[in-house]
Formats: C-alpha cells, structure tokens, sequence
C-alpha cells in the first residue's frame, strides 16, 4: 500500500461527495415534477409521450397499481430483447454475421438486462451483432436502471408521504427517470470517453498487421455509448468479454476514475433525495455515513490483500502485488476499488479479472453482494435495500428498549417488518440454495475452471452475482451451459422481484400511515448511534448468513494458499 | 393490469427508439465529427498499412522486439471448431486467464515464464507484469521496469547502445494522470515503432 494509493482513493471518495448534493437536489426537482433547467426542452416531449400512451401525468397510483406497471414493464421488455437476441442474424447492423443467439444463452440475458444483472454468459465481441448490442442490450441498461431509480423514489414517498393511498406513477417515474437524468448524463459522459479513446463506430472489425507481420483482427463498434449507460446505471453488461479491463472500454486512467465515480454517483445521490423529501437532510447523510463506513473497510482489505500479492506470485519470490488478471494503467490500487465499487454498488463491471484476485482480495466483492449490495448499491435498488435494513435495525431497537418503533414518524409495524424480511431473506435462499444445487449435481460441478476451494468461490460467487444483480464473475465458471444459464436467470428474477415488490408493499402500506411528531422518546435516527446499529445489523444479519459459505471458499483458500498449497485441476 | 397494456406499450416503444437508436445514433454523429480518429479505434498506419491501434497490445515474440505480458486469449481452433486453442493478443476476444491465487496451473505458467525471462534477459530481478496475464490479454502497456529489464536483450539484438534505449524508453514512459491517477506505463507498440524509426532492421 504506497501514499500515491490512498490519494487516489481519497480523492475519489472526494469526487462522489461533492457531487451528492448538487445530484440530490436536481433529482429531487425531477421526481416531484418541479421545473428543471433541462425543462424547457424535455417538457413538451414528456407531454407528447404521455398523450400518445393515455397516461395523465397528475394521476397517481395505489402501490399495486405500481407493482403492476413494473411487472408489465419488466416482461415487455423481457420479450422485445429476447426477441432481438433470437433474430439478430435477420436484422441489419451485423458486420460481423453473428448468429442467433440459443435460447438458453438468449433467456439468460435477457432476463440479466430486464433485472438489472448483466450476467456476461455471453462473449459480447463474438456473440452478439451491433444492433443487439444498441436496441437490445443499451436500452434495457436505461429502463432497468430508471426502474431501479422510480421504485426507490416510491419508497422514499411511502416515508415522506402521511394518510396517502397513492406513491406515484411509474409511468411518469420512468420516464422522467430516462429523459431528464439518464439521457442528459449519457451524451457528454459518452464524448467524454470517446476522446479518452473510447471507440463509436458503426464500421465492422478491423484487419491490421502486427510489427511482426501477423494478421490481427480488432473488434470495434458503438462501444462508448453503451459504456457510459453501463457504469451510470450501475448494468455492468459489457461491450466486450473483458468489459472494462478490455482498452477500448476503459483506455486511460482518467476514464477508469470517472467510471467509478459514476457508478456511485446516482446511488449516493438517491440518499439525499431520501433526506429531502422527508424533510430532513441529515437522514440522508446518516444512511451515506453507514454505507461509508461499509465501504471504506472493504477498500481496506481489498486495496491490503492486493497489494500483499497472491500466495502462488510471492511464493516464486515477486513483489511488487498480485498482478495475474489486472492491467498495467491501473496498476493494484485503481483495481481493488473499482472491485469493490462494483460490487457495492450493483453495477458489477470489472477493469480487472476478479476470479485471480487473492482469496481475500475477491471475498469483499463476494460479501458486498451478499450483503444485499446496500453500500450505495445499485441505482435505486441500494437505497431500497438500505432502507429495508433500516426498518430492521428500527425494529431490533424497538425491541430492546420496550418501545413501538418508529421512523421518521412512521411507526413500524408488523407487516413492514414481515415485507422487510421477505425482502432479505431471498437473497440467501437463491444465493446458497443455487450454490448447494450446483455443488451436488454433474452439471454444476462441470462449471468451475479451478480446482480446489477456488472451484467452490466460483459457483459461489455465479449465484452470488446473479441473486443480488450484480453481473460480475469469476469469469473462470464456465456459465453458458442449460444448466447455469437457466439456475442464475431464475436466481435474478427472484433477486429482483421478491425484493421490489415488498418494497413497494411497504411503500403503500407507509404511505397510508399517520406522521406522528417526534417527541421526547423518540430515537433519533441521523446521528453515530443510530449509523452504529444500522451497520451491525447489517453485518450480524450478513455474517449469521454468508460466513459458514465464505469459510469453505475465500478463507479455507487463504489459509491453505498460506501454507504454500496449491491446487491442480483434474488430479 | 390491462389498463396499464397501452402505457408499458407505448412507453417501451418510445423509449426504447430514443435510448436503443436516437441516443447511440448521435453519440457516434457526434464522435465522428469531434474525434473521428479515436471514434474509429485510433488506428496506427504505417507505409499506408494499418499495424494496428495504439490501445490495443499485440503479440511480439522476437528478440529485436519489446515483448508485452502474457496474453490469455484463446481462438477456436482450425482444425475442431469446438474447442479452443492458446492466440494471444486475439483482440477479437479479450480474456484474462482466470487463474485463481492458489492455482497450480498458475504456479507452473509463472515459474516457465520467469525462468525464460531470466534466459533471455541478464537482467535482475524480473518484474511482475511480464508473468502476470493481463486482465483483457491485449494490455498496450508494461510497466517502466518492464521495458527497462529488456534493454540489454534489444540493444544486443539491433546492436545499438544500451544508454540511447533506455533514453527510448523514458521518452516513452507515461506518467501517472494529474500525477496521482494510475501508474506509469510505456506503451509497447509505441516503443517499438520508436525503435524501428530509429534503427531500421
């Protein structure tokens, strides 16, 4: 670890800081349909669209009135891209001639984009056409994303909200989301990363003759575009197999800061929008603070088991950190953070290989994930998860000192706790459900690459990855088989759904309720006390969960990599 | 739900034409008009022949030449398309190798690898990035260090000076972004293509 590293983390948690409050105020203006600077031009094409799609703008809706649009939402876009997938080799825009991706391989990305995940089963640059890629694949990291953003708003609305039977439209929450935030974010971000050296082009690979005289064929396309949608919207689906580590998606160092600083910044935003409209800001930064301090201990560790290097590296005597699987311009420290930036947040892009990351340099992105990925998370999908965690430590508080818990004047009853656990307790069910299946039967164990306990943090994390959306991998885990690719699509749908729709359950059911004002027993939720019982149930709930699956994986690793163990495939 | 059929519909389709086609449709307008060169993948040509783009590493093996790190790529295989076989800098499918921290497989790649270095190069010690696979495979860039350790080997392969090399590589060396962000780094085809213009073979 060298000074040069902390300053370039420092600084970048200085970036995502300063951009909270600017970000938190104009999404704010947006979702309460207020005037915008970008109003004068995105008002009349928001009329336009309502008017053709019949929806009155004013008109709001009962939470499962809300449920219901996402649902539909979801599976219409669900068959537009399985359908453009299949048919890809009939549709124009296919240099290449790629062809029809197989069903399998085409449900289990289409449902990854759909929920949010990008789970790369596919190889991007040999799979799949430019027009895949464009309308399939780019437009569903903007709805899926702007989804993410219009439930966590009709959360916040549950909160902010007194005697209401309404949280919103989600059709107007989507739209809005799309055209005054995603869109106006994207053009720039994307020139920004084309004169980083981003490619954007329509033309087809191209052909070029090394020094050495030997032939090599280049992938190219409409890359920048899609980059910048994928980090902004925390997808992570890449252009290419490589995703960021490969040049063309991430050529310079500055491109890698700015990608990750934009992966966190609607995410940490959303948390000053929360504090907004409930009226006090300092509830946003309270639930900011939390997710701070999960994130820095995992940069600790992670930027630490890095830089100390793999067992194998130092046991044939390098120094110098556990280079296998990163790039030279990134160097150990801008790897380890962008790891877990993408995993805390549910973007799960990678500039560097996490399946060759120390055991336990790549547990913290694991633990992020199974955590709920509630450390800025996902857009929308991280406060969401946040605030269910709230509800829980509200509870757990209640129950100590004998009172009926409450937040921010709401009081938390039973059906908000029992929605709140339903909403945590998937995720452990999918993640070491599929990981028990896939260890037991052939055609999971025919998946991981290494041997080992390597072998088992693989399955570990494909499960992992795809029950919390995420998408990253230990891209050694051979997943485009009928097994995995149908296992880990069902693992996102229920990641997705089971978590957003008691969400929104809770939205209604707050919503409805009395604001009580706050009086002299009342736990005051915006200060180091309450940011304290927040992460420990967080880390309770998380490690009474995950640890007996991470003790078989990362630490069994660590310990026998310690001993100088290594572990060989087939023997 | 039937009520909500006509704005999912419309609402889908709209937004998919402005964020599936209008928006990537203008950011390529855009790109080709303000940075038409690193829009279409900042090509190098040299003598009217494409050799390739200078974020792209490619594959040098002879002694003359700087070699980049290890490469991970794989291309399926001409003789059985259904398997694949070891092409490194195949930037038609980046991959990195995947090999995790206490893989054998690993162990043995390493230790070829250094042993090979060391033969061909007096220098001492050898840096990790030359026996560590790269994330992509088609990593433009070793580390100064890297490009220093393979003075002695070109400069006795061209017959030049080793002190007007290591001159080469400094130019060459980039620095860290605003002196903080990433880390130093030559790039290995630039270098290289330096090297020809200064000593042709």
């Amino acid at each position: 670890m060298t000074l040069n590293g902390w300053m370039q983390i420092a600084l970048y948690c200085a970036v995502v800081l300063a951009l909270v409050k600017p970000l938190g105020l104009y999404m704010t203006r947006v979702f309460n349909g207020e005037r915008t600077p970008l109003s004068p031009i995105l008002a009349p094409v928001e009329r336009a669209f309502y008017r053709v799609a019949g929806i009155d703008a004013r008109q709001e809706q009962h939470w499962l009135a809300y449920v219901g649009g996402v649902i539909l939402f979801h599976l219409l876009g669900f068959a537009l891209l399985y359908a453009i997938l299949r048919l890809q080799a009939l549709l124009p825009l296919n240099p290449a001639d790629q062809a029809a991706v197989a069903p399998d391989l085409a449900f289990n990305t289409a449902t990854s984009f759909v929920t949010n995940t990008n789970w790369q089963s596919y190889g991007g640059e040999t799979t799949l056409s430019y027009l895949a890629q464009m309308l399939g694949l780019t437009h569903q990291n903007f709805l899926s994303a702007a989804t993410g953003i219009a439930v966590a708003v009709a959360l916040i609305r549950g909160f902010a909200r007194a005697s209401s039977g309404t949280i919103g439209s989600f059709w107007v929450d989507v739209t809005r989301a799309t055209l005054y935030l995603l869109v106006p974010l994207c053009i720039p971000y994307a020139l920004f990363l084309v004169w980083q050296g981003v490619p954007q082009t329509l033309g087809a690979s191209i052909d070029a003759t090394t020094l050495e005289g030997a032939k090599q064929t280049i992938a190219i396309g409409p890359v920048a575009s899609q980059v910048a949608i994928k980090m902004l919207g925390t997808n992570g689906g890449g252009f290419f197999n490589a995703n960021a580590a490969h040049p063309f998606e991430n050529p310079t160092a500055l491109s890698n800061f700015v990608q990750m600083v934009s992966i966190f910044a609607i995410g940490a935003a959303l948390t000053n929008v929360f504090g907004r409209m409930v009226g006090d800001e300092r509830q946003g930064w309270a639930i900011l603070g939390a997710m701070g301090f999960l994130f820095l201990a995992g940069v600790l560790v992670t930027y630490w088991a890095e830089a100390q290097g793999g067992s194998v590296l130092n046991g044939l005597g390098f120094a110098g950190g556990n280079f296998e699987g990163k790039e030279v311009r990134f160097g150990i420290v801008a790897s380890a953070l962008f790891a877990v930036v993408t995993t805390a947040a549910s973007c799960g892009a990678v500039n560097a290989m996490h399946d060759s990351f120390t055991a336990l340099g790549g547990m913290i992105p694991l633990i992020n994930m199974q955590l709920g990925e509630v450390v800025i998370g996902g857009v929308g999908a991280g406060l969401y998860g946040m605030l269910v965690f709230v509800i829980v430590a509200i509870f757990v508080a209640g129950l100590m000192v004998g009172r009926t818990p409450e937040y921010l004047g709401k009081k938390i009853e039973a059906r908000e706790v029992k929605m709140a656990m339903l909403g945590i307790l998937c995720l452990p069910l999918m993640m070491l459900g599929g990981t028990a299946l896939a260890t037991v039967l052939p055609a999971g164990l025919a998946g991981p690459a290494n041997a080992g306990p390597h072998g088992f943090t693989e399955i570990l994390y494909a499960y992992t990855s795809a029950a919390a959306n995420n998408g990253s991998a230990f891209g050694g885990l051979t997943a485009n088989t009928l097994f995995y690719n149908s296992t880990l699509g069902l693992a996102m749908l229920v990641g997705r759904f089971f978590v957003k729709i008691p969400v929104l359950a809770i939205a209604g059911s707050l919503a409805a309720k009395k604001t009580l004002p706050a009086s002299a027993g009342t736990f005051p939720t915006h200060g180091g006390l309450f940011i304290g019982l927040l992460v420990g149930v967080i880390l309770i709930v998380g490690g009474l969960t995950f640890f007996p699956s991470l003790a078989l994986g990362p630490v069994v690793e660590h310990l026998a990599g310690s001993a100088g163990q290594t572990f060989a495939t087939g023997g | 739900m039937l009520t909500q059929l006509r704005p999912a519909l419309v609402l889908l389709t709209m937004l998919t034409a402005i964020t599936g086609l209008a928006y990537p449709l203008a950011v390529t307008g855009l790109a080709g008009l303000i940075f038409p060169a690193r829009a279409a993948g900042s090509l190098i040509a040299r003598d009217g022949h494409v050799v390739g783009s200078s974020l792209i590493g490619q594959s040098f093996a002879g002694a003359t030449y700087f070699h980049g790190r290890p490469s991970a790529t794989s291309a399926a295989d001409p003789a059985d398309p259904t398997k694949t076989v070891p092409a490194p800098y195949n930037a038609s499918n980046s991959s990195g190798s995947n090999l995790g921290p206490t893989s054998a497989a690993l162990a043995e790649r390493v230790k070829g690898d250094r042993d090979a270095l060391a033969a061909e190069n007096p220098a001492q010690p050898v840096p990790v990035d030359l026996v560590t696979a790269s994330g992509s495979g088609l990593d433009p860039d070793i580390s100064p260090e890297a490009a220093l350790f393979q003075v002695p080997r070109v400069a006795k392969a061209r017959n030049l000076l080793e002190e007007r090399l290591r001159q080469l590589v400094a130019a060459q060396t980039e620095g860290r972004t605003l002196g903080l962000l990433g880390e130093p780094r030559v790039n290995v085809l630039a270098l290289n293509l330096a090297l020809d213009g200064l000593a042709p073979r």
